[in-house]
């Protein structure tokens, strides 16, 4: 039975630090990109997701402080409270740091099912602090972003490992 | 894959450890921006690191903008340039009459030494993006301290107003909508005169008037335009329209909604109007109950 959830195992290249910045980079661009109307409603948050994705993947290689400072440039970007983010990235980080282990050993369908409740974490740490701060609830469509981000997961997972994958060697036979 | 040695000794501190820290600072810098507002500088800071980067996600839709101007047809020019023309003629009478209405304004105010209304300067601003808090109605533009944008200025387009501008950083600044929750704008009813605060729901194009008696005269369509007497709006420009009036005998005040007249969501480009010249200070005697203020969330 453990057979069939656990994913075939990879030997892959280590991942290179500047790779890594790359892709943080891309997802705080795809962040600001000019999204509006219902959109932004389903649009993940992708700095979200891809900080997850790291401190699964690689949690030595990026931690609490990578998330930290991401979270208080995307408070920057939109406006809000300062630190919300940040709070929110770092229990994130946190929860991807702890799981590690548990969610590289399964498959793609299981590990989408952890990471939508870890990106619905989340959304409700922010929404628990705006709610602190006054507030009203902004509706359930809210929530959407989550599985939404979740949904792109696989791609996400095939997309960043593509420069890890190993190049056919072409002398050996 | 891990390609490094174990790390025996120098493992730090736990990653529970770490995430009290970090979830301490964070909570430090959200009360001291929520209850104290120190964090001006800092956002400053910040908003430099993160500039190029809201450049470049703004340019894509930029460039859509421009490519999109140069495939126009040669049917809708020239339908545009047809319906402009009849426009600037019949603004170029409406200015006429503006004009005389305007000197003749002058003297009775001579008369009646009044202030002078003040024309405030005008500046166009691009719209970056529409932030994407679910809590707030916010939105960038590409002007900021540089450009001598002011926290507090109005910020319109060519019907109405928009919003305000909140807070400025080196080459942006941020405009908080009138839909945003909080906010609120002091505004007359065109065709009454009665005088009223407009607040903002967090629902785009949805605003509601508050404290309006059940008696007041308020109907649908009425027009509402900014009172000026929160030194923040220059009067007379027009905000709302009213769209639903419910007077419920169980309630004391009338149920009043309305709907932005400015297209809040829908242009690149916005104009921020000049900073109005600072209100003389209201008198410290004066009891509570004086004509409701414009309050500014902060």
């Amino acid at each position: 039975m453990a057979a069939q959830l656990t994913s075939r195992q990879e030997l892959l290249l280590p991942v290179k630090p500047g790779f890594i910045a790359i892709t943080l980079i891309a997802a705080l661009l795809a962040n600001l990109l000019p999204w509006s109307g219902w959109m932004l409603w389903l649009v993940p948050d992708f700095v979200a997701l891809i900080v997850l994705y790291w401190c699964i993947e690689e949690p030595r290689k990026i931690g609490f402080f990578t998330a930290w400072g991401l979270g208080l440039l995307m408070d920057i970007a939109d406006g809000s409270l300062f630190g919300q983010h940040a709070l929110a990235y770092s229990i994130l980080a946190y929860a991807g740091i702890a799981l590690h282990r548990r969610v590289q050993r399964f498959s793609m369908a299981p590990q989408i099912l952890h990471v939508i409740p870890l990106l619905l974490l989340t959304n409700l740490v922010v929404l628990l602090v705006r709610a602190l701060a006054g507030a009203d609830f902004p509706g359930y469509a809210y929530f959407l972003g989550s599985f939404t981000g979740a949904a792109l997961w696989p791609m996400l997972s095939f997309l960043l490992k593509l420069p890890q994958r190993p190049r056919p060697d072409p002398d050996r036979v | 894959m891990e390609h490094t040695p174990p790390p025996l000794f120098r493992t730090g501190p736990t990653p529970l450890a770490r995430l009290m820290i970090f979830a301490m600072l964070s909570i430090v810098l959200l009360i001291a921006d929520a209850r104290f507002n120190y964090l001006t500088v800092l956002r400053q800071i910040t908003a430099v690191v993160i500039y190029p980067l809201q450049q470049l996600a703004a340019a894509p839709a930029a460039m859509g903008r421009r490519v999109s101007d140069f495939f126009v047809s040669h049917g809708a020019l020239r339908r545009d340039n047809q319906q402009l023309t009849e426009q600037n003629l019949e603004l170029a009478l409406a200015a006429q009459q503006a004009r005389s209405l305007e000197q003749e304004n002058a003297n009775l105010r001579g008369l009646l030494e009044a202030r002078a209304r003040v024309s405030a300067p005008t500046r166009v601003a691009e719209i970056l993006y529409a932030a994407r808090d679910p809590f707030s109605r916010k939105i960038m533009i590409d002007q900021g301290l540089q450009h001598g944008i002011e926290p507090g200025q109005p910020v319109g387009d060519h019907i109405g107003i928009i919003g305000q501008v909140t807070r400025v950083y080196q080459w942006l600044s941020e405009v908080t909508l009138i839909t945003d929750k909080g906010h609120l704008v002091p505004v007359l009813n065109l065709r009454t005169g009665l005088r009223a605060v407009l607040a903002g729901t967090g629902d785009d194009g949805r605003l509601e008037l508050r404290f309006i008696p059940l008696t007041a005269d308020y109907q649908t369509g009425d027009q509402l335009v900014t009172s000026g007497i929160d030194g923040v709006y220059p009067p007379g420009l027009p905000v709302a329209e009213v769209t639903n009036v419910e007077r419920n005998t169980a309630y004391l005040f009338a149920n009043i909604t309305c709907r932005p007249l400015a297209g809040v969501n829908s242009h690149a480009q916005v104009l921020v109007l000049g900073p109005l010249p600072a209100l003389s200070e209201r008198p410290q005697e004066l009891p509570a109950d004086t004509p409701k203020k414009k309050k500014k969330k902060s």
